[in-house]
C-alpha cells in the first residue's frame, strides 16, 4: 500500500504535505509540554518554599547535555544541507554524529537518574513536588529523544535507500525529521534553566 | 523552505555554524546567570530571556522559520495563543489566592 504524498510544494498551502503535517504535530507537542510547564508554574507558585534545582540536580552534567543537544541540532541541519548539495557521504557522517550526540544525552541522563535513585533516601517522583515534576518533564523529553533516535536511525540505515530512487522525497523527509529534532532541542533549552537553575 | 541553489545552501551552512557558536555561548551565559545574585524574580526573568533568545535562534535558523510560508505562521500564531492561555491559567489562580 502506498500512502499518498506530495514532493513539490502545493499551490494552496505553499508546502509539501509532510511538512505541514509535521508542523501541525509540533503544534500539538507545544500544547503537550505547555500543559506540563503550566503545571510546573501552578506547583511552584502554590507554595512558599520551593527547592533550588541545585539541591537535587547536577548542573555540570545538564550543561554538558545541553551542549550535546545543540551540537546534535547543528549536525542534523548539516545533514539536510549535505543532501541539498548532493553529498550523500557527508549526510551519512552528519547523521551518525547526530545519533552519537543523542546517545550521549541518554547516557548522561541515565547517570543522572541513577544518582537520584541511589541516594539515601532515594530521590523518587513521589519524594516531593519538585522531583515529581522534574521526572515527569525530563522523562517525557527522554521519550522524545528515544523516538528521534529511532526515526533518525531508520533514515541513517534502511530508510536511506530512498536516496537512490527518489532523492527529493528523501531530502524532504530529512528536513521534517530535522524539524522534530530541533523542537526536542528547543524544549530542552527551556527545561534546563527552569528545572536546574531557577 | 523554497528551492535553494548550492551557493545559497553554502551560505546557510556558515549561518548554522555561527548560530551554533551563539547557542553554546548563551548556554554558558545561562549557567553564569544562575550564580549571580540578581534576586529571585530578576534571576528568573533573565534566565527566561536568554532561553527565549536561544529558542528563537533555533526556530528561525535551524527550523528555517524566517523563510517559511504564511500557512506555518498562522499555525504557529494559533499555537502561541493557546500556549499563553495555558501558561496564564495558573497565574490567574495565583492572583485569586492573593485576593483571598
Amino acid at each position: 500500500m502506498d500512502i499518498p504524498y506530495t514532493v513539490k510544494n502545493r499551490p494552496d498551502t505553499g508546502l509539501y504535505n509532510g511538512k505541514l503535517g509535521v508542523w501541525l504535530f509540533l503544534a500539538s507537542e507545544v500544547m503537550l509540554f505547555g500543559g506540563l510547564f503550566s503545571a510546573y508554574i501552578f506547583l511552584r507558585t502554590g507554595v512558599d518554599d520551593w527547592p533550588a534545582g541545585t539541591e537535587y540536580l547536577d548542573v555540570p552534567l545538564a550543561t554538558l547535555n545541553t551542549l550535546f543537544l545543540i551540537s546534535s541540532s547543528v549536525t542534523m541541519v548539516m545533514s539536510w544541507a549535505s543532501l541539498k548539495l548532493n553529498d550523500f557521504k557527508k549526510y551519512k557522517l552528519y547523521t551518525l554524529i547526530t545519533l552519537l550526540f543523542a546517545f550521549g544525552f541518554l547516557v548522561i541522563k541515565y547517570f543522572e537518574y541513577s544518582a537520584k535513585f541511589a541516594h539515601n533516601p532515594p530521590y523518587l517522583p513521589s519524594t516531593n513536588n519538585f522531583l515529581g515534576i522534574y521526572f515527569t518533564m525530563t522523562g517525557l523529553h527522554v521519550l522524545h529523544i528515544i523516538g528521534g533516535i529511532l526515526v533518525i536511525g531508520y533514515f541513517y540505515g534502511p530508510g536511506s535507500k530512498m536516496w537512490n530512487s527518489d532523492p527529493e522525497r528523501f531530502t524532504n523527509r530529512i528536513e521534517i525529521v530535522g524539524l522534530y529534532w530541533h523542537f526536542v532541542d528547543l524544549v530542552w533549552i527551556f527545561l534546563f534553566p527552569v528545572l536546574y537553575l531557577l | 523552505m523554497s528551492e535553494l541553489t548550492p551557493e545559497e545552501v553554502k551560505h546557510h551552512i556558515k549561518t548554522y555554524v555561527l548560530v551554533f557558536i551563539a547557542l553554546a555561548f548563551l548556554t554558558i551565559v545561562t549557567v553564569g546567570i544562575s550564580y549571580l545574585d540578581l534576586g529571585h524574580v530578576g534571576g528568573i526573568i533573565l534566565a527566561l530571556i536568554v532561553a527565549s533568545i536561544k529558542g528563537t535562534l533555533v526556530a528561525c535558523y535551524f527550523m528555517h522559520l524566517l523563510d517559511e510560508k504564511v500557512t506555518i505562521y498562522w499555525t504557529l500564531i494559533a499555537t502561541v495563543v493557546a500556549f499563553l492561555i495555558l501558561i496564564f491559567v495558573p497565574l490567574s489562580a495565583m492572583l485569586d489566592h492573593a485576593r483571598i
